[in-house]
């Protein structure tokens, strides 16, 4: 009789070792992740009727809860968990829990509550107004009222931007390449499908979804190219490795080194919309429900940013001479051509797209400060930004012509005379993108600007004077919006603007009044984002 | 981070309030305690009934005025505690600084708004607060019949409250702003009737006029930046005490004087203050007479320390006063309009102030005395004035008038009161003020004393002329009256005001001045009058002299205006008095110096900016427009293109970092 075997549990390889986790420093994070699992269960078990109101709740309560459990994370920083192979002693998966992260993850969850309210509007009607329960049939139709009663309804877009939200506070936090690729696909997934789940001008919005994909699946490429050549000039992923075999490393492996790490960036810069990466931008933000792009350009923003600090300021830091002018180069092409092109555009959405161009360019010269304040300025624009075009974007969504959005520049004249509330604070937030005094977009402009003047060098100086005559050149697009909303008359088959329920206009509201606060008493995020702007290694 | 200015709210839950350490230029500054600490209030009291009258809107039509004259005594009671709590402490424990908040933060550069609580702000504070809540219940009878009456309050409310920031701020910027404040008040009430293009013309030219002023302030605050480093008074006066570079010094000085200027009508930018008297009566008298005109008397009385270092500055500024004594003298001689004579009294008598506090120690606490006096006397008989308008279908001609002591006895009792204290006849205020003033004036050595002593002198002479000639013309001789009218005593709540106000200017002078009451009340804020100063002409001789000269013009005005026939229509006169009824063609100056060459500066710059700027700004803009329509196209819709973008960047910024490299 041989001995039975004892039951093999199941157990990772010898060579690699699990290190201890901290939950708590990682709980935000869970409880994001487990709001998104429980919201996959209630779309399949929760009663029609009330799935809507079960999600949005349970969305807005996880993404609080998590929000909450920063504060508790944030006693538990500086750690840096995951596998490590036993033999080599190297870390394969690694999160680094540290100011920055924990500030993106935070900016993230309040930027997803006031996502997540705008995407739950539904104007009295059954589900969703921004989402279609079936992508054939049109708004209102017969087709698409009986897709609602076959339980065809879009309350799963919770759960998907959860599973976003997730991918999004995951994206700055991991500390070595593959586990940014996953956090970076988990992210862009959802949004893919979102994108396309458009009511009204459905074939646009499919049409977006559908680039996005294929030219995100095509950036994917790029970063894995890129991490292919870094694991082969590093031997590791892990961005502590890659940083020490860089300044260890012989002069002739550049070769592999140049190429990797530009490559690797550029999968990060496709997320920002940084030209020459940008294309999909201005049609994706046409093309998918206006919640969404709000959503996407205030949360994908601050997630990818908060990538690129890190590969940046942690992984490639020492190699920073060989890279910083690629990005140089990128960051003034990112400013000219989208303020350039923002000039001639004649849609509400596209203008507010190459405008999410420009700024991502702006926030590149903070980037490229390469210094502590830099940090801080990028983290304070990114939450500044975010609040501001959260709001720009809701209040698109309720400007409407026959109940579909009227998003054509020359629908939006004489608005101010018969709305001059919402359009007050429409171009009070045009104010914020153009960086006028008072609004947080010049406090944001100002930080990026003085932090590459003071510490980025000559290179830095060109950068903030490209920057300001870029700026200088978008004041005009955004005048013209308010000109056309105050100053003209209205055509006779006028706008109206549809009353949103209180979720909408709450996170309006927030979106607005931040913008406002932030530029009148910058102080307190301003110590927030300076404290945050340490990187642990 | 750099320039982010932060504005933290002054709830009283986050107030805070401790010693700042304000050191003025003779000693340290207290920290608050008790009623003291609350004397943030005496701004915001009036200005929360500015917010109340203006947002509320009609719905606060019927109770504002009531409710505005209710805040501004509450202002005045605070005022009265704060001087309470100050006269319970030694003489150098009075000064008191509070901290309000962190105001603005810039890299080095730090202001805290705070207010300065001394002897000097106090003075103004009860000032400000008592004759402006008298004035507030005057106006509930003045402006009764006003339609817009809550606006009125508003704006006055407004004023207060700026009017106190200006005397309370413990820096210069934060005097800025109330300074900017009570300009913006005077602009809205000189031109609260702009349905008359005249009066909203009136309101422009003080705004104008005032800007040149402020100019200077600003400009003296950057430079005082740029020296000290800092525009908060205790770090500023102290440094101009003690090492300071003294052309630095003249410069802030003489910046300062222009700033003065411009507030307090001073020449050269006296002109908009007979125009302004557009506003309502009330306004003329609490603004242009007793508050807003004393501060650029203020502001030179504050800056002591650095006019001391700046000698230069200091002569300019008693030249100045000398010049606008006699000014305003001379143009009173000939106004009819009896507010635009009073107007040109109250230039006259800042004039006064502004000699002395340009003569140092020996005259700051008499330019705040006379200051004060004339704050009582003069916005009594503008109250006065205001109440015989009232009875005579609010005509202004003094030709008009006469023989109104029998039908406003109360009004002409009150005016005379007023009238004696100006001329300076003890035992009336205005002589324990003003002659200590001409006294002050012949003090020093070579041809000083002699010049300014004797431009005071000859200003009290002519002061006794115009004023009784507009006592006489009004309240005595011959009746002029126009046939509509039928002069009558106006009501209690107009009366009472110009009553108390008359009390004042009678006993007020005695009380504080011959007891020596006021100058050391001052002292440790103004330095002590320096021992064994002496007037070149003894100062029982001088103070006959003046009597002699106050009488003689006394009775000229008694021979031309109450014995003799005063015609009804303006005789041509000689030229002098054409000159001083144009206001010795200061508009013409003025016109002819600024205005033609600034409209010829104006013209050629907008050529200037059509044919040069916006060619190139329009050029400039074209160049985006059209490579912005080209780039376009490159934005095509199609997947394929896209993605054929990302891979040529790729590539062309891999080449271009294997070139550079």
């Amino acid at each position: 009789m041989t001995a039975v075997a004892p039951l093999a549990l199941p157990t990772l390889p010898a060579a690699f070792q699990q290190s201890n986790v901290d939950y708590l420093a990682i709980l935000p994070l869970l409880i994001v992740f487990g709001t998104a699992l429980i919201g996959v269960l209630v779309e399949a078990f929760a009663s029609r009727e009330r799935r809507h109101a079960i999600q949005v709740t349970l969305a807005v309560a996880g993404l609080l809860a998590a929000a909450a459990a920063i504060i508790l994370a944030a006693k538990h920083q500086g750690l840096t968990m995951g596998l490590t192979d036993g033999s080599t002693n190297r870390q394969l998966f690694a999160l680094a829990i540290d100011g920055p992260a924990l500030f993106m993850q935070a900016t993230i969850l309040l930027l997803g509550v006031l996502g997540v309210l705008t995407m739950a509007e539904r104007f009295g009607g059954v589900g969703p107004d921004a989402f279609t329960p079936s992508g054939a049939s049109t708004p209102g139709s017969a087709t698409e009222t009986a897709a609602a009663r076959a339980g065809a309804l879009t309350s799963e877009v919770f759960p998907l931007t959860m599973f976003a939200i997730f991918g999004m506070m995951l994206f700055p936090t991991t500390n070595d390449l593959i586990g940014m690729f996953v956090a970076l696909e988990v992210l862009s997934l959802p949004l893919y499908i979102l994108s396309g789940l458009a009511r009204r001008r459905r074939l646009l919005s499919q049409e977006a979804s559908l680039k996005y994909f294929l030219l995100g699946a095509f950036s994917s490429a790029f970063f894995l190219f890129g991490t292919a050549l870094l694991y082969g000039y590093a031997g590791s992923v892990y961005f502590g490795d890659l940083s020490k075999a860089i300044a260890a490393g012989p002069l002739a492996m550049n070769g592999l080194l140049v190429p990797g790490a530009f490559l690797v960036f550029v999968g990060l810069l496709f997320k920002v919309g940084a030209v020459p990466f940008h294309a999909w931008t201005p049609d994706v933000y046409q093309g998918a429900p206006t919640p969404v792009t709000g959503f996407m350009a205030a949360c994908t923003k601050a997630a990818a940013f908060g990538a690129i600090l890190r590969l940046g300021y942690v992984g490639l830091d020492t190699g920073r001479w060989e890279w910083t002018n690629a990005l140089v180069l990128v960051a003034l092409l990112t400013m000219v051509v989208g303020s350039v092109l923002s000039v001639t555009q004649t849609d509400m959405k596209r203008l507010l797209a190459y405008s999410s161009i420009a700024h991502a360019g702006f926030i590149l010269v903070g980037v490229l400060a390469f210094d502590r304040k830099g940090v801080g300025a990028v983290l304070f624009y990114i939450v500044a930004y975010g609040f501001s075009t959260i709001a720009a974007f809701a209040i698109v969504s309720l400007v409407r012509q026959n109940g579909a959005e009227a998003t054509h520049l020359s629908q939006w004249a004489g608005l101010g005379k018969r709305y001059p509330v919402v359009a007050g604070a429409f171009a009070f937030l045009m104010l914020a993108f153009a960086g006028i005094p008072l609004t947080s977009g010049f406090v944001s402009k100002f930080g990026v600007f003085s932090a590459a003047i003071g510490t980025g060098g000559a290179t830095g100086t060109v950068l903030a004077i490209v920057g300001v005559l870029c700026s200088a050149i978008t004041v005009f697009v955004y005048a013209r919006v308010i000109v056309l909303m105050f100053f003209s008359d209205a055509p006779d088959d006028a706008v109206e603007v549809v009353i949103p329920s209180v979720s909408t206009t709450f996170s309006i509201a927030i979106g607005t009044l931040a913008t406002l606060a932030l530029g009148v008493l910058p102080s307190a995020l301003l110590d927030l984002a300076d404290r945050a702007s340490q990187f642990v290694r | 981070m750099g320039t982010l200015v932060q504005t933290l709210a002054s709830s009283s839950s986050t107030l805070s309030t401790y010693a700042a350490g304000l050191a003025t230029h003779e000693g340290e500054a207290h920290a608050a305690t008790g009623v003291t600490a609350y004397a943030w209030l005496l701004v915001a009291l009036p200005l929360l009934g500015a917010a109340v009258l203006l947002l509320g809107g009609r719905r606060t039509d019927r109770f504002g005025p009531v409710l505005a004259t209710a805040l501004s005594w509450g202002a005045f009671v605070v005022g009265a505690l704060v001087f309470l709590a100050m006269l319970g402490r030694g003489a150098e424990d009075r000064a008191v600084g509070i901290n309000l908040f962190d105001w603005i933060a810039a890299g080095s550069f730090k202001v805290s708004a705070g207010l300065l609580v001394d002897q000097l702000s106090m003075v103004f504070v009860l000032l400000i607060t008592f004759v402006g809540s008298l004035i507030h219940v005057y106006s509930i009878g003045y402006m009764e019949h006003d339609a817009d009456k809550r606006r009125f309050f508003a704006y006055l409310n407004l004023f207060v409250a700026a009017m106190l920031l200006l005397v309370l701020a413990n820096s210069y910027l934060l005097l800025y702003v109330g300074w900017e404040g009570v300009g913006l008040a005077s602009y809205l009430l000189i031109g609260f009737w702009n349905y008359n293009p005249a009066y909203a013309t009136a309101a422009n030219k003080a705004f104008v006029a005032n800007r040149v002023g402020d100019f200077g302030l600003s400009i003296a605050i950057i430079v005082m930046f740029f020296h000290f480093g800092a525009v908060d008074f205790a770090t500023v006066l102290g440094a101009a005490g003690s090492n300071a570079n003294q052309g630095f010094m003249t410069a802030i000085g003489l910046m300062l004087l222009l700033g003065a200027c411009g507030k307090s009508a001073q020449f050269p930018l006296q002109s908009w203050l007979g125009d302004a008297m557009a506003g309502p009566t009330p306004v003329s008298a609490l603004i242009h007479a007793a508050t807003m005109v004393t501060a650029g008397v203020y502001l030179v009385v504050r800056s002591a320390p650095i006019f001391e270092a700046a000698p230069t500055a200091q002569l300019v500024v008693v030249i100045v006063g000398a010049i606008t004594l006699l000014f305003g003298a001379i143009v009173g001689c000939a106004k009819d309009d009896i507010k635009k004579a009073l107007a040109a009294s109250t230039m006259s008598q800042i004039g006064y102030m502004m000699l002395a506090a340009g003569l140092g120690p020996v005259g700051y606490a008499f330019a705040i005395f006379h200051l004060l006096m004339h704050g009582f006397f003069k916005a009594g008989m503008f109250l006065g004035a205001g109440s015989v308008m009232h009875g005579m279908n609010d005509q202004v001609d003094m030709r008009r008038f006469g023989g109104l002591s029998g039908a406003m006895k109360i009004t002409w009792a009150t005016f005379a009161v007023g009238w004696l204290a100006i001329l300076g006849v003890p035992p009336f205020s205005g002589f324990w003020s003003k002659d200590k003033i001409i006294e002050a004036a012949f003090i020093g050595e070579g041809w000083r004393p002699w010049v300014f002593g004797l431009a005071a002198l000859l200003g009290a002479g002519i002061t006794a002329f115009y004023m009784s000639r507009l006592f006489f013309m009004t309240f005595h001789g011959k009746k002029r009256w126009t046939d509509d009218v039928h002069p009558h005593e106006s009501g209690k709540l107009m009366t009472v005001p110009m009553i108390v106000l008359a009390v004042g200017s009678a006993f007020l002078g005695l009380i504080l001045g011959p007891t020596g009451l006021f100058t050391s009340w001052l002292e440790p804020v103004t330095g002590a009058e320096p021992e064994g100063a002496h007037p070149v002409i003894p100062v029982p001789v001088l103070m006959a002299l003046t009597l002699v000269l106050v009488a003689a013009g006394g009775a000229l005005a008694w021979l031309r205006y109450w014995r003799d026939e005063v015609p009804v229509t303006a005789p041509a006169g000689s030229l002098i008095t054409q000159a001083a009824r144009k206001d010795l063609y200061q508009d013409q100056v003025n016109e002819a110096l600024l205005m033609r060459p600034g409209i010829h500066l104006t013209r050629s710059l907008v050529f200037a900016d059509s044919k040069g700027v916006d060619g190139a700004a329009g050029g400039l803009a074209a160049l985006v427009g059209g490579t912005s329509s080209r780039l376009r196209k490159l934005q095509n819709g199609f997947a394929r293109s896209y993605a054929l973008t990302m891979l040529a960047g790729v590539v062309a910024i891999l080449g271009a970092l294997w070139v550079m490299s």
